[in-house]
């Protein structure tokens, strides 16, 4: 039977499957994974799936019997090998083909690999993120390349777990990519803080065993030895199929407003694609994030369901590191100034506007209160607001009157 | 017999706001609802037990600070990705500019 297919059972591939069903679709529906497991958040891989006494299960999107009651089809361990898009046929590795009328690929992210370096860990899924548990031993030496969100994560699971941590970045700072720098120095002080041993601006010449031990000889000309390596150093989109079915890429697959592949039947959503923004100019960007996979898996059902709404959700990530609590929304400058509110409790809000004075990204790091704030300067972005710097500097101005009425009304009956 | 719970004054709580308010071990969130009626749900998302007072309000909607799970507070449902479980949710008297509920 034609219906449906969408190759990725991750956040975004399970979202648009539950958003198809809300949204009417009665059709055959097929979602292939290739996990041997039902799609799961990702997000407490790198945090509660370390710290918690018993390794805990995954966090279910969407269990078996629930996608059985949305008469879903889930294939666990499904590969897809190749896509036939003229004949509208997806081919899969134990020799079945399936034909669909619209396909969706989300397909995700495979993390970099360091390349020449044996042993070393990577955390993409829940395997990996089992494998790092058994090894963070309270007395062992972990060295972890990459200070982004991944590396950061994991240096403060590691940490809380009593091993003796030390984090390489090449760039002269962590969180370079989308987080500006007033907030990772309050990241950065408080791994200081905790003992990590934090090495920015500079490279790696060389890794090489000895023994059971890694050695990380780096540009500088230190050693590093630890019992346990670990590199976070970014993801690459999943694109091995849809170039192989000539689909058109660019740092991903690349799709339009409405999150349409170059070819009409098949879409895309979540990690994998690239989409030109219009809150940023239709600047086409890609984002590795919880929030996006979710918010375009819905947005692409309905593109697919005959809606006609782009996809233009303001970017927003978070994360998680001993008790703080860091947020952006918007995309960030890494080194545009900033404009600083200061919070009652000793939190900062970062804003960036942009050469016309609009409101392009806010940022903080500190406790949960930040949450509130950030949330309507994400409206305030999605408004193209234009609020005055004084404004944004004043504390006692609160963000909330800066909105434009239509938004309060729009934001509480989506 | 349900024990009544005294949790704050009506004036405590400015129109379209939350408060947390700790009680008997609990810890409730307490809702001013524009129109002038108060609701009280438990203080603590479904999520990931974050207290809902230091997120946002917006009409009859609150959101998780942390990962912007949503509830209507009326009628504890949750209405959006990450929060899938419900709120629970107390009935509310008012009396003498007090907000109390019961708890069973």
């Amino acid at each position: 039977m034609t219906g449906i297919i969408i190759i990725g059972a991750g956040k975004a591939g399970a979202s648009a499957a539950l958003a198809l069903r809300r949204g009417g679709y009665t059709g055959a529906l097929t979602l292939l994974g290739a996990e041997p497991h039902a799609p799961y958040d990702r997000p407490p891989l790198s945090k509660a799936a370390l710290l918690e006494p018993e390794p805990p299960a995954p966090a279910w999107v969407l269990t078996p019997e629930q996608a059985a009651a949305q008469n879903i089809s889930l294939r666990r361990g499904a590969e897809v090998t190749s896509i036939s898009a003229p004949a509208r046929r997806v081919h899969l590795a134990d020799g079945t083909t399936l034909p669909y009328s619209k396909l969706l690929l989300a397909t995700g992210a495979t993390p970099r690999q360091l390349p020449g370096a044996a042993g070393v860990l990577y955390l993409r899924n829940y395997e990996d993120a089992l494998a790092l548990r058994t090894r963070l031993a309270p007395q062992s030496h972990v060295a972890i390349i990459g200070g982004g969100f991944i590396g950061l994560e994991l240096a403060a699971a590691a940490r809380q777990r009593g091993a003796a941590v030390t984090l390489v970045e090449s760039a002269p700072r962590v969180l370079m990519r989308g987080v500006p720098a007033a907030v990772a120095a309050v990241i950065a002080a408080r791994h200081a803080q905790a003992g990590v041993n934090l090495l920015t601006g500079v490279g790696i010449a060389r890794i090489a065993r000895a023994g059971a031990q890694h050695h990380l000889h780096l540009a500088d000309g230190r050693l590093i030895t630890a019992d346990l390596l670990i590199a976070g150093i970014g993801a690459a989109p999943q694109t091995r199929l849809a170039a192989a079915a000539g689909l058109a890429l660019d740092n991903g697959i690349a799709v339009d407003e409405w999150l349409r592949t170059s070819d009409p039947d098949i879409y895309a959503a979540g990690d994998c694609c690239a989409f030109p923004h219009p809150l940023f100019g239709g600047r086409r960007i890609r984002l590795e994030a919880w929030r996006n996979a979710q918010d375009q898996g819905e947005a692409v059902a309905q593109t697919m369901l005959g809606g006609t709404q782009p996809f233009q959700a303001v970017p927003w990530f978070w994360s998680d590191q001993y008790d703080l609590c860091l947020q952006v929304a918007g995309l960030a400058e890494p080194d545009a100034p900033t404009i600083a509110r200061h919070l009652p409790g000793g939190t900062a809000l970062h804003f960036q506007c942009d050469a016309q004075g609009r409101l392009i990204a806010a940022a903080a790091a500190g406790g949960m209160r930040l949450g509130k704030e950030i949330r309507l300067a994400e409206m305030l972005i999605a408004q193209r607001a234009r609020p005055s710097p004084a404004a944004l500097a004043a504390p006692d101005v609160p963000l909330k009157s800066l909105l434009a009425p239509m938004a309060m009304a729009d934001a509480s009956s989506s | 017999m349900p024990q009544i719970i005294d949790l704050c004054a009506t004036s405590d709580i400015e129109s379209e706001d939350v408060i947390r308010v700790d009680r008997e071990g609990h810890s409730f969130a307490v809702y001013h609802a524009p129109g002038g009626k108060f609701y009280v749900t438990s203080g603590l998302c479904t999520h990931e037990a974050v207290h809902l007072a230091d997120g946002l309000v917006m009409e009859h909607i609150i959101e998780c600070p942390k990962h912007n799970g949503r509830f209507d507070y009326r009628t504890g449902e949750a209405k959006g990705a990450p929060a899938c479980v419900n709120l629970r949710i107390f009935p509310v008297t008012l009396a003498g500019g007090r907000v109390t509920i019961a708890l069973s």
